[in-house]
């Protein structure tokens, strides 16, 4: 295992989608995951080929939409689109994660002794 | 609901799941592309880009598989796999599967048909009425007799005015009468009924009206009837017009008002009713006078239903304290009376309560045959495991989980058991009538007998066919899926013989069903020595040579004085009717079903326990009685034509009557008081049978027919001519005397006896059938395990034979491994049946059940079974050539 690399964890990823989308309006599936390794500075371990069971997994939940189209370099691809109940869903996730990561922030600062004082 | 939501897409994307592949895949080769483009600009050879590309993604098959389970259900999909991949499996062996589908069709159909017979007899018998589960049955209890007696109308109608948690009460009681349409004269049964009988069943007439509330008042004042559908159609020809118009019935001019709906037979059990009348035309059918007015007189069947929620417990309290009251209101009709509730399929004054004991042995019946069922598919499959354990191991060795193969095993059984359970509803549903074929038929009485194949009946059935797939395919699948690759793969050849490893299931699938089979073996020989001793055992009267007949002089309005007249006149012609030994009235006939009076007694040094009105069965007889019948006097005489209105009032007492009353005292010239008049007994005759075969010995008394008249008599003859050249002569006597009347049919008494026990019978016939396919099942069971055997230990026994085994040292070893087999079968078996029989004891007539012969017939039988299963397999061992047998595979 990797050092330099994160394994993400279970649902951080559809978190991940959806941010990018809200972001960055309509993608591809490779446009978001390309957008993801660069966001994160290339430090998220990710075979780009989950995306789309995650992506499936969201337009299932009415989270986002799809809709073939034409990219710019005139190639097919899917584009996928956050809804208005995705963007819901997504200031909930944000708030969860941001608490967490706070929490656990916290929790990794306590120094050992701290608590003599 | 987002699970919900959710939960469709996923079940609709499992059924689009080439399409959504396909889109997947090009939206992933798009990615790829993007990829390589990118890797392109970032100035990569091509191949170097289209590589770097492929790392980026991953694995594609990965991938796809990811996607597949995120959008769909896997369980779904791979359910779907083992459908389609059983099917082929089976489609493939169709002689294994049809046999397969063939026995368990006989086990669900068993089962499905005597489930149909219990609902649509006993659970929901009358299918045109809403919430039968609500409706209860209503009897009097009346301390010191064990059994159900008969309610009074004004009982009744305190009832229905104290009562709360009731929705509704309402009479039905069954009668007869002639109907003479046009010029057909025929036997019809009819019901009288309260007036909110068709309101309280929720039954709507499709012509006309149902009774209204005051058409049950009155004496003889709403002379108006509601006709059955099949009486509409069969006589009135479905006449539009019927309603108003008028029929005669027993002499009544009654206006039809009204039809009921087709399939709304009334509610008596096993009968189809043809009319209903108003109870305030109670004594128009009904003999010995007007009913309505006297607390005393019991005569009412009578239903309940419940309001919604209230538990029988608690209607039986409330019903109870009111029946406790009127006791206390009325001491002198209602002392030590009570009023008890009965759940439909209990209802004791109608078939439900003969039926009850039959179907419940039928029930455990069919359960075993399910059982035997199971048993030999379970064999079947085990041994068509062996022959796939091949397939199954390559199936493993190419990465099969074993939880896959299971899944696979048991929906192949499932499928059995589905196709099976489709062929078992067909033959309940055949099987609906059978009840009534096999019941003897009564002059004048439509039987309506069906089964009901609604939606519990097909759950259940259905719950049937999945539990019997885990019985049945469950142990040979966990045993196949438990494969040792290496050594399967090795093709090692089968079984020996001699090694008993492998073996144990099967074997003991077959222990499981020769033992089964011997418990229902057992209980069809105890039923049938039950029955024979039943039909051969002296009721207490001869049953050949006495004709038994009657003739309904109340339905033709007449009165006391006028049948007196007529009784008289009609036995003196009959005894001089050539052929004729002699000839009695009496008011009931014995196991007839009429019922016998009852009446208060009391003797002279009897001191009844507190609480109890002693009361006695009686019938009233005419001069001759006893010897036409061949009842035996034991002491005085019986009575003679001098016993009339004008000399004393006498009595003759049965021999258990002597034992209570008396404490054995000779009674003869005592005194008995029967209703508070005074007779002397003159005679003591033999206790015999009165109601049923099976009852106990009971206190019985009869009195002359002309001190204590009765208009509606049982004409009993002792001749030696039969019944057929009888009745004509007797039509003719009786049409001579009075055109207007005819006889009814002319039976033995033998004949009677034997539809007194016809549910013995229907029992014996059932069980009989049921026996003998355990039987047959049990046989292809023996047979397919030891040809198996052989087959499969065509080296080994090769090998015996070379080394110098005779073809009869063969034959003996496969025939000894067989019988050892039927033998513990039957050790089993009969410790079972030992403990088992008691539970039969219902049915069973002086039949001890643990009775050696008929234990003895069992293993006979499984024996010769066991042999003829065996021979066949045990030939082919003999015919075994050594040479061909050793270079086998």
């Amino acid at each position: 295992m990797s050092h330099s690399k994160l394994d993400l964890l279970q649902g951080t990823l559809d978190v991940m989608v959806l941010q990018t989308l809200a972001a960055m309006g309509s993608m591809h599936g490779y446009g978001i995951a390309r957008r993801i390794e660069q966001v994160s500075g290339d430090a998220v371990l990710l075979n780009q080929g989950t995306i789309y069971a995650s992506l499936v997994r969201l337009q299932q939940r009415g989270w986002i939409s799809a809709e073939w189209g034409t990219s710019s370099n005139n190639r097919r691809a899917k584009f996928y689109s956050i809804t208005k109940r995705g963007r819901k869903q997504l200031s909930e996730d944000a708030a969860y994660w941001l608490r967490l990561s706070g929490v656990m922030g916290r929790v990794l600062a306590l120094q050992e002794g701290a608590g003599e004082d | 609901m987002d699970w919900l939501r959710q939960f469709f897409q996923r079940f609709r994307a499992s059924f689009r799941g080439a399409q959504l592949d396909r889109e997947v895949e090009a939206e992933m080769l798009a990615h790829v592309q993007f990829a390589t483009e990118e890797n392109l600009e970032h100035g990569m050879s091509p191949a170097e880009a289209h590589r770097k590309a492929l790392i980026q993604f991953g694995g594609p098959q990965q991938s796809k598989e990811q996607h597949r389970e995120a959008r769909s259900l896997p369980l779904l999909e791979s359910f779907f796999q083992d459908l389609r991949f059983g099917f082929r499996v089976l489609w493939r062996s169709p002689g294994f599967s049809l046999l397969a589908i063939f026995c368990l069709t006989i086990g669900i159909g068993v089962n499905a048909a005597v489930y149909s017979w219990i609902e649509g007899l006993l659970f929901r018998p009358y299918p045109a009425v809403a919430h039968q589960e609500r409706l209860l049955a209503i009897a009097g209890t009346s301390r010191g007799e064990s059994g159900p007696t008969a309610v009074s109308w004004p009982d009744f109608v305190d009832l229905q005015r104290n009562c709360t948690l009731f929705d509704s009460f309402f009479v039905s009681k069954i009668m007869g009468t002639t109907l003479s349409i046009g010029d057909r004269a025929e036997r019809a049964v009819g019901s009288i009924v309260s007036a909110n009988y068709f309101d309280a069943l929720g039954v709507r007439p499709i012509l006309g009206r149902g009774f209204e509330t005051g058409e049950d008042v009155g004496r003889g004042a709403h002379p108006v009837t509601v006709i059955s559908y099949q009486l509409w159609k069969g006589r009135f020809n479905g006449d539009p017009l019927i309603v108003g118009k008028t029929q005669r019935l027993n002499g009544v001019l009654h206006t039809i008002i009204g039809v009921a709906p087709e399939g709304f037979y009334g509610t008596f059990v096993g009968w189809a009713m043809q009319f209903w009348v108003p109870v305030s035309m109670e004594d128009t059918f009904e003999a010995g006078g007007y009913k309505l007015e006297d607390r005393s007189a019991r005569w009412i069947e009578a239903y309940a239903r419940l309001k919604p929620g209230v538990s029988a417990d608690q209607a039986q309290q409330e019903i109870s304290a009111v029946a406790k009251r009127l006791e206390s209101d009325y001491p002198a009709t209602n002392r030590g009376r009570g009023i008890k509730l009965w759940s439909l399929w209990q209802t004791p004054f109608n078939n439900a309560g003969t039926l009850l004991p039959t179907l419940s042995v039928m029930l455990a019946v069919a359960t075993f045959v399910l059982l035997i069922t199971c048993a030999n598919v379970g064999n079947l499959l085990l041994v068509r495991s062996f022959a796939r354990r091949h397939e199954m191991s390559v199936r493993v060795a190419i990465g099969a989980a074993r939880g896959r193969l299971l899944s696979q095993l048991l929906t192949e059984g499932l499928i059995l058991a589905a196709f099976a359970a489709g062929g078992g509803l067909a033959v309940a549903h055949w099987c609906r009538r059978l009840l009534v074929l096999l019941l003897p038929a009564r002059g004048g009485v439509t039987m309506h007998l069906p089964g009901e194949l609604d939606w519990r009946v097909l759950s259940l059935s259905v719950a049937v066919c999945v539990l019997s797939t885990l019985l049945f395919a469950l142990a040979p699948a966990i045993r196949a899926s438990k494969v040792d690759t290496a050594a399967a793969l090795k093709l090692e050849s089968a079984a020996v013989f001699g090694g008993r490893g492998k073996s144990w299931l099967r074997a003991g699938l077959v222990l499981v069903q020769v033992s089964l089979s011997f418990v229902l073996l057992v209980g069809a020989g105890l039923l049938m020595l039950s029955l024979q001793r039943i039909r051969s055992a002296s009721p207490g009267f001869s049953t050949q040579n006495v004709l038994v007949t009657g003739i309904d002089l109340v339905g033709s309005g007449y009165d006391t004085q006028r049948a007196r007249i007529f009784q008289d006149e009609l036995i003196h012609r009959v005894q001089a009717l050539p052929g004729v030994e002699s000839a009695a009235l009496a008011r009931t006939t014995p196991l007839g079903y009429g019922t016998f009076s009852s009446a208060p007694v009391s003797v002279d040094g009897y001191v009844p326990p507190p609480d109890e009105k002693p009361a006695v069965e009686y019938n009233q007889v005419g001069p001759g009685y006893f010897s036409t019948l061949g009842i035996a006097l034991t002491g005085g005489r019986e009575f003679t034509p001098a016993d009339n209105e004008a000399t004393a009032a006498v009595a003759v007492v049965n021999e258990t009557m002597v034992e209570k009353y008396w404490h054995g005292r000779n009674p003869i010239g005592e005194r008995l008081q029967v209703n508070d008049k005074w007779m002397q007994v003159v005679g003591v005759a033999k206790t015999s049978k009165y109601e049923s075969v099976r009852e106990l010995p009971k206190p019985f008394f009869y009195v002359p027919l002309r001190q204590n008249p009765a208009i509606n008599t049982a004409l009993n003859l002792r001749t030696r001519l039969g019944p057929e050249r009888m009745a004509t002569a007797l039509a003719q006597e009786v049409h001579s005397i009075d055109a207007n009347l005819a006889p009814y049919e002319v039976i033995t008494l033998q004949e009677q006896l034997d539809r007194s026990t016809s549910a013995q019978r229907v029992a014996v016939t059932l069980t009989g059938i049921l026996g003998g396919l355990a039987l047959f099942l049990a046989a292809i069971g023996l047979y397919g395990v030891m040809s198996y055997t052989v087959s499969q230990s065509t080296r080994e026994l090769g090998l015996r034979m070379a080394l110098g085994a005779s073809p009869s040292d063969l034959f003996r070893l496969i025939l000894s491994r067989g019988l050892t087999l039927t033998a513990g079968g039957i050790v089993l078996g009969l410790a079972v049946a030992f403990a088992c029989a008691r539970v039969l004891g219902y049915l069973f007539y002086k039949v001890n059940p643990h009775d050696p012969l008929v234990f003895a017939s069992a293993l006979l039988v499984l024996t010769i079974v066991t042999l003829v299963a065996c021979f066949l397999p045990a030939w082919r061992a003999t015919r075994v050539d050594p040479n061909v047998a050793l270079r086998y595979e």
